[in-house]
C-alpha cells in the first residue's frame, strides 16, 4: 500500500488520496512479451476450446436431475390402499409462514375424519417445507417438480384433486422389470 | 447490341453478386453466433431449421416487422440517410473485386470481375472510406450523447488507420508495378509467389488496419457496449439497425476479399494438385478463412482503450508501415 498523501484541506474536511503507484517501463522484452508473444498463446488457447464439449444443458429438451432434498411442488401421499393420509388436522396450516394452505374437513363413511377441500395457493407458497415437516401423518411432501407455471391466478391454488397422487402409482417399468431380475437371480 | 449485351451481362453480374454478398452477410451472422458460441463451450443457436440454419431468416423478418423508433431529437434527413451511406459502400468495394479469370459461357466471353479498372486498388480506399461518413452522421444525427460519442470515436479511429492501412500496400504496389486488382492475381502463381511472402510485414499492418476500419473486436470502440450502449447505433432500430449490420458485416467481407486477392493469390489455386477446384470456389474458400479468422480473433482478444488505440495506430502501425514502404522501394531500387 502506498502512503496517504493529503490532496486538499479546508476547515471542514481534508481530502486524502493514495499515491498512484508509478507505471513500471515494460522495456522492449516487456512490450513484446504482451504482444507478439502474448497474442498467439491466446489465439492458440482459444482455438483448443473450439473442439471441447459444450457445457450447456438444452433446457426445455434436457432437464438436469433434481437433487433429493429439492423442495418443489407439494403433493398428498396416500396408503398402500388408496385412502388418503391426510386427516385435516390443520398442523400443516398452522406451520406455514405464508399461511398458503386452506383446508375444511369431513368425516368418510367410517367415520374417519378426511380433508373435505384442500388448497395450497402456490402463489403465496414459499417452499419452505414446513408443512412437510409439521405433518404427523406423513401425508404431505414436497417433490421434485418445478415446472408449474401457469397464465391465470387460479391455475396456481392447487386443490385435493391436483395434489394426491394417482392411486394405482405408475409404476417404472424399466425398474419392475429389473426389481424382477434381481428377485430371481 | 454490343451495348445491350454489355448492360445485360453487366446486370446479371451485379444481381448475382449482391445476391451472394448478402446471403453471405446474413449466414455471417449465423457463422459468427455459433462459433463463437463453440469457442466459449456454448451452443448457439440451433432451433431455427436444421442446425438453426433459418436463423438469419428469422432475423430479418424480425427486423423488418420491429417498430421503427425514431427519437424526437434525431436529425430528420440524416438520421434517414446515415445507414444506406455505410451501407452502399460496403457493396461498392465489390465492383472491382475478380471472382475468377475470363470465362466463356454460351459463346460469350466475360470476366469475372464487374469493372477491371487499372485502378482499382485505389478505387477500394476511396470507397471504403467513404462508409465513415455514414458512422458519423449517424452518431451526430441520433441527438443522443452515447451515439455522438460513438460516432466520434469511430471517425477518428478510422481516419488514423486510414494512413497506416494506405501505406502498407505500397509495398505490394511498388513490387506489382500495377494498380489492377485482376493484374495483382495473375501475378500470383502457385503458392510460393503469393504477396504474403514478400510483404508480411504489410500485411500484417493491413490487416490490423483493416480490422481497425471495420470497427471490428478487438476495435470495436465505435459500438463498445460497456461504455456506450451500442455506440452509434444506439438510438436505430427496426431495418434501420439491419442495414448498419448488413453494411458491417459486407465491409468484413470485402475486405477479407481485398487482402485474400492482393496478398493471398485471390482466385488462383495454390497447388498445382487442387487445380480442380474451381476459382470462384477457390476464392470463397480464401475469404471464409479470413471470415474465421475475424471471429476468431473477436472471441480472443479483449477491446482496446480509446488512447491504446491511437497510440497503437499513430506510434506502432504508422512507423512500420513506412519503414517497410521505404524498405520495399530500396530492395526495388537495389536489385533494378
Amino acid at each position: 500500500m502506498n502512503k496517504l498523501k493529503t490532496i486538499s484541506r479546508t476547515d471542514d474536511y481534508v481530502v486524502l488520496s493514495r499515491e498512484s503507484r508509478p507505471v513500471p517501463d515494460p522495456g522492449v522484452w516487456g512490450m513484446l512479451r504482451t504482444t507478439v508473444v502474448a497474442i498467439p498463446i491466446g489465439f492458440i488457447t482459444v482455438f483448443k476450446h473450439l473442439f471441447r464439449k459444450s457445457v450447456t444443458i438444452e433446457y426445455p429438451f434436457k432437464k438436469r436431475p433434481m437433487f433429493p432434498r429439492y423442495r418443489g411442488l407439494h403433493y398428498l401421499e396416500r396408503y398402500e390402499d388408496g385412502t388418503e393420509r391426510c386427516v385435516c388436522c390443520g398442523l400443516c396450516a398452522a406451520a406455514c409462514p405464508a399461511d398458503a394452505i386452506y383446508m375444511e374437513p369431513m368425516e368418510n363413511e367410517n367415520g374417519e375424519r378426511l380433508a373435505k377441500v384442500y388448497e395450497i395457493n402456490m402463489i403465496r407458497c414459499i417452499f419452505c417445507g414446513f408443512c412437510e415437516e409439521a405433518c404427523p401423518e406423513e401425508a404431505i411432501f414436497l417433490g421434485q417438480e418445478y415446472e408449474f407455471a401457469t397464465d391465470s391466478r387460479d391455475g396456481f391454488i392447487y386443490n385435493k384433486e391436483k395434489l394426491l397422487v394417482t392411486h394405482p402409482r405408475p409404476e417404472n417399468t424399466l425398474k419392475k422389470m429389473w426389481r424382477k431380475v434381481r428377485r430371481f437371480f | 447490341m454490343d451495348y445491350l449485351q454489355f448492360a445485360l451481362i453487366s446486370l446479371i453480374k451485379v444481381v448475382t453478386i449482391v445476391g451472394v454478398v448478402l446471403t453471405g452477410c446474413a449466414y455471417m451472422t449465423y457463422a459468427e453466433r455459433r462459433i463463437v458460441a463453440l469457442f466459449q463451450q456454448r451452443v448457439g443457436p440451433n432451433l431455427a431449421g436444421p442446425f438453426g440454419l433459418l436463423q438469419p431468416m428469422a432475423d430479418a423478418i424480425k427486423m423488418i416487422f420491429k417498430e421503427d423508433i425514431r427519437p424526437a431529437a434525431a436529425e430528420g434527413w440524416f438520421y434517414n440517410l446515415a445507414p444506406v451511406i455505410t451501407f452502399i459502400p460496403a457493396l461498392l468495394t465489390f465492383t472491382v473485386i475478380p471472382f475468377g479469370d475470363t470465362v466463356t459461357v454460351f459463346g460469350i466471353e466475360t470476366k469475372l470481375i464487374l469493372s477491371d479498372m487499372n485502378i482499382g486498388v485505389l478505387f477500394f480506399f476511396a470507397v471504403t472510406s467513404l462508409s465513415v461518413y455514414g458512422i458519423l452522421l449517424a452518431g451526430w444525427s441520433s441527438g443522443s450523447k452515447y451515439s455522438l460519442m460513438g460516432g466520434l470515436r469511430a471517425s477518428a479511429q478510422m481516419i488514423s488507420y486510414e494512413v497506416a492501412y494506405g501505406l502498407s500496400l505500397v509495398g505490394v504496389l511498388l513490387l506489382a508495378q500495377t494498380l489492377s486488382l485482376q493484374e495483382l492475381v495473375h501475378q500470383q502463381q502457385g503458392f510460393w509467389g503469393m504477396y504474403v511472402w514478400k510483404q508480411p510485414i504489410g500485411f500484417m499492418v493491413f490487416f490490423i488496419c483493416a480490422v481497425a476500419e471495420t470497427n471490428r473486436s478487438p476495435f470495436d470502440l465505435a459500438e463498445a457496449e460497456s461504455e456506450l450502449v451500442a455506440g452509434f447505433h444506439t438510438e436505430y432500430s427496426s431495418m434501420r439497425f439491419g442495414t448498419f449490420f448488413i453494411g458491417e458485416y459486407a465491409a468484413m467481407i470485402g475486405v477479407g476479399a481485398i487482402a485474400t486477392t492482393i496478398f493471398f493469390g485471390g482466385w488462383q489455386s495454390p497447388f498445382e494438385f487442387l487445380d480442380f477446384i474451381p476459382p470462384v470456389l477457390w476464392f470463397a474458400i480464401k475469404v471464409s478463412g479470413f471470415m474465421f479468422f475475424y471471429i476468431w480473433m473477436r472471441a480472443t482478444l479483449p477491446r482496446f482503450r480509446y488512447d491504446q488505440l491511437m497510440n497503437f495506430g499513430w506510434k506502432m502501425l504508422f512507423p512500420i508501415a513506412l519503414l517497410n514502404t521505404m524498405l520495399t522501394a530500396g530492395i526495388r531500387l537495389w536489385l533494378k
